[in-house]
């Protein structure tokens, strides 16, 4: 961390430079990964946004209600709620200075992760087998775009779990690494949040209609 | 050439590349651009080749994390990219001072359209945008204090993918077509049925990967001015410029996203066949035109608040003041940005949003005039008994404030609703943008220009083509378009390549003259550069101030060391550089510390040429090299990662010997 610089000297005259090298900018990945998640969280709002607009937009095609089987799409839920703890335990681990369980509940986290990506691309793949592609309806459309780009998310953010496993399990827990895991577990957390705005808006209130 | 959807070739090896694909055998103008551009090309190879600066180029330009050199390759690309653009400028121009009656002009209505097109993304995209974002790389890191931005790769990056959009656009020159569709590509016209083309394509995936530079480096300026300003710099001891820069960079974050969602909700359209947009199905055409004027609309301000900074600078500098209304200057650029959010539906009044929300929008968009006077006023004010000295940059501030107001004015008008049911989409609302952005951004970007190249070069601009350039802009603005205002007034729509009223032609006629001026006033700028750089141990700046400035940046050498700043500044007042020189600031010429820098690396032209490869293959249906080149990017980004070795320390006795240089110099100088 950066030491505190005097303005002026103590006889009163003022500093104008750090001769002694005290100054040091601080990291700024955490800030960073901060405002690219507000950026990202534009690309859901518009999603939202969309969905908001055509989302009854059914062209005599299927609605909400004939489609969601809430029951898989709350065990869905569930299965990342439940990965959204473990990241949280995987970040104890880490200030523990625990590598082995660091790595461990990653690696619980990402399984997770792909239960829940197995179970959306079975209901994704069961609507286009029975006729409700993206292309029947702007509903459709718009449903699979939401849907699936915070599916996407989570794919990559499985892919980038494996890659700080390896990286931590190679170089240990570095100020780089963890710092990695910690923007990790912003996202995770981020596409947790948007989930619930999902299956709120998206799965719950389809249902209705 | 027309492309029926039916026609399409669809090959698993080719995707749709025929050699009916390459225009340039049926359209002379594009065979004589393209040999014209070949041969350019290959001179400049070899002159490269020929002075062996390949290497130089690669270790100290193109793989540099410097933020310096970075500013400068984006203020280049914008430069090469304006002649560009204002090569379709000028087409334009004189297809329409002679398309009348039975004069049908030398364009082809399919041609026509696409080169309104391209002017618009490029000026915008590849010429407004990098030259902007070149400012501010190279600018905000000196002026707060700072060795580099935030994220050094990233910058690279940034500017990489800003350049294979450029890449991108100009391909469709010669290979395929461009969007035939006006520069925001509204569907349904953009949509399958209607553009089956490549262009389009062309369109969508040059905006798609240079929209991720743009974001990037919006991140990376906001936190770069957030987490990295000299000890002392609260914000509001920040200078004018910085400021603006944060405002622009806030737009960029939240704004370009939503330019990213309905790209893709077009792209999906066109390659998956969803419904997002389409006339059928339930699609929304009018979602579209909402969501990208989201965007559009804070762009604008993106392009126009930087310059806003330029002008504060410029205006304290050369007027030997401080900025009148420090304050009210930073609170009307914080209102700018917050109302750049809240007017975006008086793009498309005529949409019939119904009397109250056209009137919301109305309101919102006349108050953001109030903030915007403010500034004027502040400017006025400090030119207010200042000792004014009309040194180039000055001229261009002085021709922007009287441009300016006038394009401002107009734009009130259009803000009216019913009064914009009349203008929209007449050559009104042409002239008014161009003449705020024109006025604003273009004068403000040559002021800039003049203004840094010292810092930047190490020598100051030649004073007789800087005037000679900066008169016939201004006569050159003026008279083309003036006309059009006029027409626009008359009922004259836009993006017209034939007109059968042969009274109208003396004003397209004055609007064609006006454009020569403005050819003469870039060529001029260029002329400028060549004739300084034959002159420049005339012109040399040894003292890093050359114009007596206010601003950290004029503390340093000109140009400064890799490092900025071999110690960082202590801050007291917002003009901290001449804080300094008022209070008896003395160089140090010992102690040097060893300097922390980041290392360069060829990471980020690597991820973009891959990427300029993938949107190549997804425009042409290349699905197999589409998929390769994505496995690559992702590939190559993740084995980059487990480089950790990324930084360096340049040692004491290098910066000493570096600074040693300098204090010789500076006492030459003074004799």
């Amino acid at each position: 961390m950066a030491e505190p610089i005097a303005l002026t000297r103590e006889d009163g005259a003022p500093v104008f430079l750090d001769t002694q090298g005290r100054h040091h900018p601080e990291n700024g990945s955490l800030l960073g990964f901060w405002i690219y998640l507000l950026s990202d969280l534009m690309i859901f709002g518009c999603l939202f946004a969309t969905f908001g607009v055509l989302g009854r937009n059914f062209a005599a095609g299927p609605s909400g209600a004939d489609l969601f089987d809430l029951k898989l799409v709350a065990v869905n839920t569930a299965v990342l709620l439940v990965s959204s703890i473990t990241y949280g335990f995987a970040m104890i681990a880490m200030q523990a200075r625990n590598k082995r369980g660091l790595i461990a509940w990653l690696i619980v986290t990402g399984l997770l992760g792909a239960t829940f990506l197995a179970i959306e691309l079975y209901e994704f793949h069961h609507f286009i087998h029975i006729g409700a592609g993206p292309q029947r309806s702007a509903f459709l459309s718009s449903f699979f775009a939401l849907v699936g780009t915070h599916g996407l998310h989570v794919f990559f953010g499985v892919v980038w779990l494996i890659v700080l496993c390896l990286q931590v399990n190679k170089h240990g827990l570095t100020r780089a690494n963890t710092r990695r895991v910690a923007c990790l577990s912003m996202f995770w957390h981020f596409l947790d949040v948007v989930w619930i705005g999902v299956f709120t808006f998206v799965y719950l209130m389809g249902s209705l209609r | 050439m027309s492309l029926e959807s039916s026609t399409l070739p669809n090959s698993p090896i080719f995707g749709r590349m025929t050699w009916e694909s390459v225009p340039m055998f049926h359209e002379p103008i594009l065979a004589v651009t393209f040999v014209g551009t070949v041969l350019l090309g290959l001179a400049l190879m070899a002159v490269i080749t020929r002075h062996k600066l390949w290497g130089y180029l690669w270790n100290e330009w193109f793989t540099s994390i410097d933020h310096k050199k970075i500013g400068i390759m984006y203020i280049v690309l914008g430069l090469v990219m304006l002649l560009r653009g204002f090569s379709d400028a000028l087409m334009m121009r004189l297809q329409q001072a002679i398309a009348f009656g039975d004069n049908v002009g030398y364009l082809p209505p399919a041609h026509y359209d696409q080169i309104f097109t391209a002017h618009g993304v490029i000026m915008i995209f590849f010429v407004a945008m990098p030259l902007v974002t070149g400012l501010m790389n190279y600018l905000v890191p000196l002026q707060i204090g700072a060795r580099d931005v935030a994220f050094p790769f990233l910058n690279n990056f940034s500017f990489w993918m800003t350049v294979s959009g450029a890449v991108l656009v100009m391909m469709s020159l010669f290979f395929g077509e461009f969007a035939a569709t006006g520069w925001l590509a509204y569907p349904p016209l953009s949509g399958l049925a209607f553009s089956p083309g490549v262009g389009v394509d062309y369109y969508l995936w040059s905006l798609q990967i240079a929209g991720v530079g743009t974001l990037l480096s919006g991140v990376n300026l906001l936190v770069t001015i957030i987490k990295m300003r000299a000890p002392g710099m609260g914000m509001m001891k920040m200078p004018v410029f910085t400021w603006t820069s944060l405002c622009t960079n806030v737009l960029i974050v939240v704004s370009f996203p939503v330019l990213t969602a309905v790209l893709a909700f077009l792209l999906l359209d066109r390659y998956v066949g969803t419904n997002f947009f389409t006339s059928d199905l339930g699609g929304n055409a009018m979602m579209y035109v909402n969501l990208i004027w989201i965007w559009g609309h804070p762009e604008v301000y993106i392009l126009v608040l930087p310059v806003f900074g330029v002008y504060s600078e410029i205006v304290s500098t050369y007027c030997g003041k401080r900025l009148f209304g420090y304050s009210s200057m930073v609170y009307a650029t914080v209102c700018i940005t917050v109302l750049s959010y809240l007017v975006w539906l008086h793009h498309f009044f005529t949409m019939g949003s119904g009397a109250s929300v056209n009137s919301f929008f109305g309101i919102t968009t006349m108050i953001i005039s109030i903030p915007t006077g403010a500034k004027i006023f502040n400017w006025l004010f400090t030119m207010y008994r200042g000792r004014i000295r009309f040194e180039v940059p000055m001229l261009w501030t002085i021709g922007f404030m009287i441009t300016f107001v006038v394009g401002g004015m107009t734009g009130v008008l259009l803000a009216v609703p019913p009064a914009d049911f009349v203008l929209h989409n007449s050559l009104f609302l042409i002239a008014h943008f161009h003449n705020v952005i024109i006025g604003g951004v273009v004068f403000g970007l040559f002021a800039a220009m003049t203004h840094w190249f010292p810092k930047a070069f190490g020598f100051k601009l030649d004073d007789f083509w800087g005037k000679v350039s900066f008169w016939f802009w201004l006569a050159g603005y003026w008279f083309a378009f003036t006309p059009l205002y006029v027409l626009g007034l008359m009922g004259i729509t836009r993006r017209m390549s034939h007109f059968d009223d042969p009274s109208l032609q003396i004003w397209f006629q004055i609007a064609a003259f006006g454009a020569v001026l403005v050819a003469i006033g870039i060529a001029a700028f260029l002329i400028c550069i060549y004739v300084s750089f034959r002159k420049r141990d005339q012109l040399r700046d040894v003292t890093g101030d050359p114009w007596d400035g206010r601003t950290l940046e004029w503390s340093t050498s000109s140009p400064p060391p890799s490092y900025n700043f071999a110690f960082t500044p202590v801050v007291h007042d917002n003009d901290a550089w001449w804080d300094m020189k008022q209070r008896g600031f003395t160089r140090m010429r010992e102690g040097f510390l060893p300097v922390h820098m980041p290392k360069n690396t060829p990471a980020g032209l690597v991820l973009a040429v891959l990427s300029t490869v993938v949107g190549f293959a997804m425009i042409w249906h290349v699905w197999w090299l589409a998929a390769i080149s994505f496995l690559a990017v992702v590939a190559y980004a993740i084995w980059h990662t487990f480089n950790y070795d990324r930084d360096f320390h340049i040692p004491a006795a290098e910066v000493a010997a570096t600074e040693h240089a300098r204090t010789v110099q500076l006492e030459t100088f003074r004799g």
